[in-house]
């Protein structure tokens, strides 16, 4: 009896403790700021502040000025013209539903596709025409908790939606390749928007893919090139270059000559580099958006902190 | 997932499974919650661990997968010092209870640890260690409490009422998640305290190695001596070569959303529809084992799975096939996990129990690693669907031959 009084009581503490604790969690959540009116006028910085997750902005000349935070929540953000992309974890799936917004000049929403996966990477083709994304997926793979990418693009002018690029005929050497496990990351479209590059992932190995989006067909350029991202002139593309198991380096492709130069980020960086203009790449690293010369010289310079996904207006 | 709910209360209620809790003893019982409490709170956190990391933390999810394989095999090795300490120290329940404890700290581990890999690393290690410790103690324990003529009823029991945990842990997180709005340290935070709970319960209700101490010696080398009687050699290693020729279940998953085109929105419901089947006929599937013999049983599991491998890649593709085959594979899990511990049970003295029991888990645990990579490997030279029909031609082969070749006495 004295048992069972001390089972119930140590039980109903510990609910009543986790119970508090989850409550409280809620507060801490509410946002205490107001929302601003955030659009895409051009010489804005936009990101995700990550302390509350909603889509922050500073001028683009002045980064340190105090950020105005609009109500939008997003965990990737990117901007192209007119157009907006959010990519946005479903409250309260398990496992995780990704929805991907398609919002206007005043970030207001007007397309939604919902698709099964975690956010990863989200881009606005240059003519703000298309939006592309890459969520990693769960149970695609064979290893118990391993992970897939699904890389997949919305024509916002016909409303097409294309869930994946996965059944891209792709050659390799002139070959036609198969491949159960292939796997795509990291879309970026030039601005003619038709061309466009990816990341192929196959059997251990990493492909730069361009492809040719009306005629729906690709080639491998090189390997190790992951997560590329294409500069405005649509000469070069930025990318993340595997050093090591988990540690990528900075770099950009030549695509005319296919000469690499490594910049000068020395840290490990997992990110799709953004082209804030054909000479400065934006990136972001340890809870900051930082900047870097696109020629190799120079440093790296935080442009701002507690910021993730980094958008720049034209 | 939302099958839960409803055989939750079925058990609540007690309709067919009334009598066979109350033919249990009590210990047995109190194992069983505590395993169900503990599984509800370790759930939670493998449901959101993946998105934590990866949105929450930024983290890269193929390192992640890489470093929890790495986690799985160290458990291995320290299953079997526990169990060995839980014998030589004669305190099977402290060793489980401290095994239980250690888990239950890295909740708040994981809060505590914040955005640091290798913190989280560390953590989730000890976490594994905790489960790796208390899995021998606890199985020894069961054994030790039940007669040993209704040793399958009993760790059926126990099965079901772990897994009745496992339904649950996902939901609770799920609920935690709307209720802080999305906040994952709330998600730790209360899955420390229900993992707190289930150390509380253990510690008033669960009684430590009931009856009478054999007071053999226990050492390394008579721990050793256990491989060296016959019959306790075949059913470890028969069990670590089933292992061996066993294919994984994220590998029958797989083909199932491969074959049947599952939408990945749907695909982890899979493993609840292994689990529903699994918690539904433990109970009976262990009473069949006492009297039909344990040993046949876990053959006939194996049997059910190959069953399930050839359904899978046959020529047919109805979707009821899909279901039976998930069925089937239900009935593998039902027929062989608890089973193969009422079979082991009696072929170890009694102070010898947790080791042994450890010895078994951790043969069985190391095969399925390795079966793994072989299968992996496998898939990506021939493909799915042959590495698929191989594999089930080679248990059926095991089987066949632990069944005639060296066989174990009912």
């Amino acid at each position: 009896m004295k048992k069972l009084v001390l089972a119930l009581t140590g039980t109903a503490l510990l609910v009543a403790a986790a119970v508090t604790y989850t409550v409280s969690a809620r507060h801490g959540a509410a946002d205490a700021e107001p929302a601003a009116q955030l659009t895409l006028a051009p010489g804005r910085l936009l990101f995700r502040d990550t302390a509350t997750g909603r889509v922050g902005a500073v001028p683009l000349g002045d980064p340190q000025a105090k950020r105005q935070l609009g109500d939008l929540k997003c965990d990737r953000f990117a901007v192209a013209k007119q157009t907006a992309a959010c990519l946005a974890v479903k409250p309260g799936t398990l496992p995780a539903v990704t929805e991907v917004r398609v919002l206007d000049d005043h970030l207001a929403v007007r397309h939604t596709e919902t698709l099964p996966g975690t956010p990863s990477r989200a881009r606005v083709s240059p003519d703000g025409k298309r939006v592309y994304w890459t969520l990693f997926v769960t149970g695609d793979s064979y290893a118990q908790t391993g992970f897939s990418t699904r890389a997949g693009l919305y024509e916002a002018d016909t409303g097409q939606l294309v869930k994946t690029i996965e059944e891209l005929p792709v050659f390799v050497g002139g070959n036609r390749y198969f491949a159960a496990d292939a796997n795509y990351w990291g879309i970026t479209f030039a601005p003619d928007g038709n061309r466009f590059y990816a990341t192929l992932g196959s059997k251990g190995t990493t492909y730069l893919v361009e492809a040719d989006y009306a005629r729906y067909r690709g080639k491998t350029l090189r390997e190790n090139v992951e997560c590329p991202s294409l500069s405005p002139d649509g000469k070069r593309v930025a990318f993340k270059k595997k050093v090591a198991d988990g540690v990528w380096r900075l770099a950009v492709l030549e695509l005319g000559t296919l000469e690499e130069t490594a910049l000068a980020e020395s840290r490990s960086v997992d990110d799709q580099a953004l082209w804030q203009d054909d000479g400065t790449i934006l990136y972001g690293l340890d809870n900051a958006v930082w900047a870097v010369p696109a020629d190799g010289s120079g440093t790296p310079r935080k442009l701002v902190a507690d910021a993730a996904s980094p958008a720049v207006t034209g | 997932m939302y099958i839960a709910a409803g055989r939750t209360s079925d058990l609540a209620a007690g309709t067919d499974r009334a009598p066979a809790l109350k033919r249990v003893s009590a210990n047995v019982v109190a194992l069983g919650a505590v395993s169900l409490v503990t599984d509800v709170s370790s759930e939670m956190v493998t449901a959101v661990l993946p998105l934590y990391l990866v949105l929450g933390l930024g983290l890269n999810p193929l390192q992640f997968g890489l470093l929890d394989g790495l986690y799985a095999g160290a458990t291995a090795v320290v299953r079997v010092l526990g169990g060995h300490l839980a014998d030589r120290w004669r305190r099977l329940k402290a060793v489980a209870g401290f095994g239980y404890g250690l888990s239950a700290v890295c909740k708040l581990g994981l809060v505590a640890a914040g955005s640091s890999v290798a913190a989280i690393g560390v953590v989730l290690a000890a976490d594994r260690t905790g489960k790796g410790l208390r899995t021998g103690p606890r199985d020894a324990l069961i054994s030790l409490s039940s007669e040993p003529e209704t040793l399958g009823r009993s760790f059926g029991v126990h099965r079901a009422m772990d897994t009745v945990g496992a339904f649950l842990g996902p939901l609770v997180a799920m609920a935690v998640l709307a209720l802080s709005l999305g906040s994952y340290p709330s998600v730790f935070v209360t899955s420390f305290c229900v993992a707190a709970i289930a150390v509380l319960l253990l510690a008033l209700f669960v009684r430590d190695r009931p009856g009478a101490v054999d007071r053999a010696a226990v050492s390394f080398r008579a721990a050793a001596g256990l491989l060296r009687t016959r019959d306790f050699r075949r059913v470890a290693l028969w069990a670590a070569l089933l292992g061996l020729v066993t294919v994984g279940d994220s590998f029958v998953y797989l083909v199932l959303q491969r074959r049947w085109e599952i939408a990945a929105t749907y695909f982890p419901l899979l493993p609840l529809g292994t689990a529903g089947v699994y918690l539904v006929l433990a109970v009976p599937l262990g009473k069949l084992a006492d009297r039909a013999g344990r040993w046949p049983v876990f053959l006939g599991g194996h049997a059910a799975l190959v069953v399930a491998l050839v359904l899978l890649c046959g020529p047919q593709a109805g979707l009821w096939l899909a279901v039976v085959a998930l069925g089937l594979h239900g009935v593998f899990y039902a027929a062989t996990d608890g089973v193969l511990m009422a079979a082991a049970g009696p072929l170890i003295p009694a102070g010898l129990r947790a080791t042994g029991m450890a010895v078994v888990q951790t043969g069985q645990a190391v095969a399925r690693m390795l079966s793994s990579v072989l299968f992996g490997l496998a898939w990506t030279l021939w493909d799915l669907r042959p590495a698929v029909l191989v594999a089930a031609v080679c248990l059926a082969a095991v089987v066949l031959a632990a069944a005639f070749v060296k066989p174990v006495r009912p």
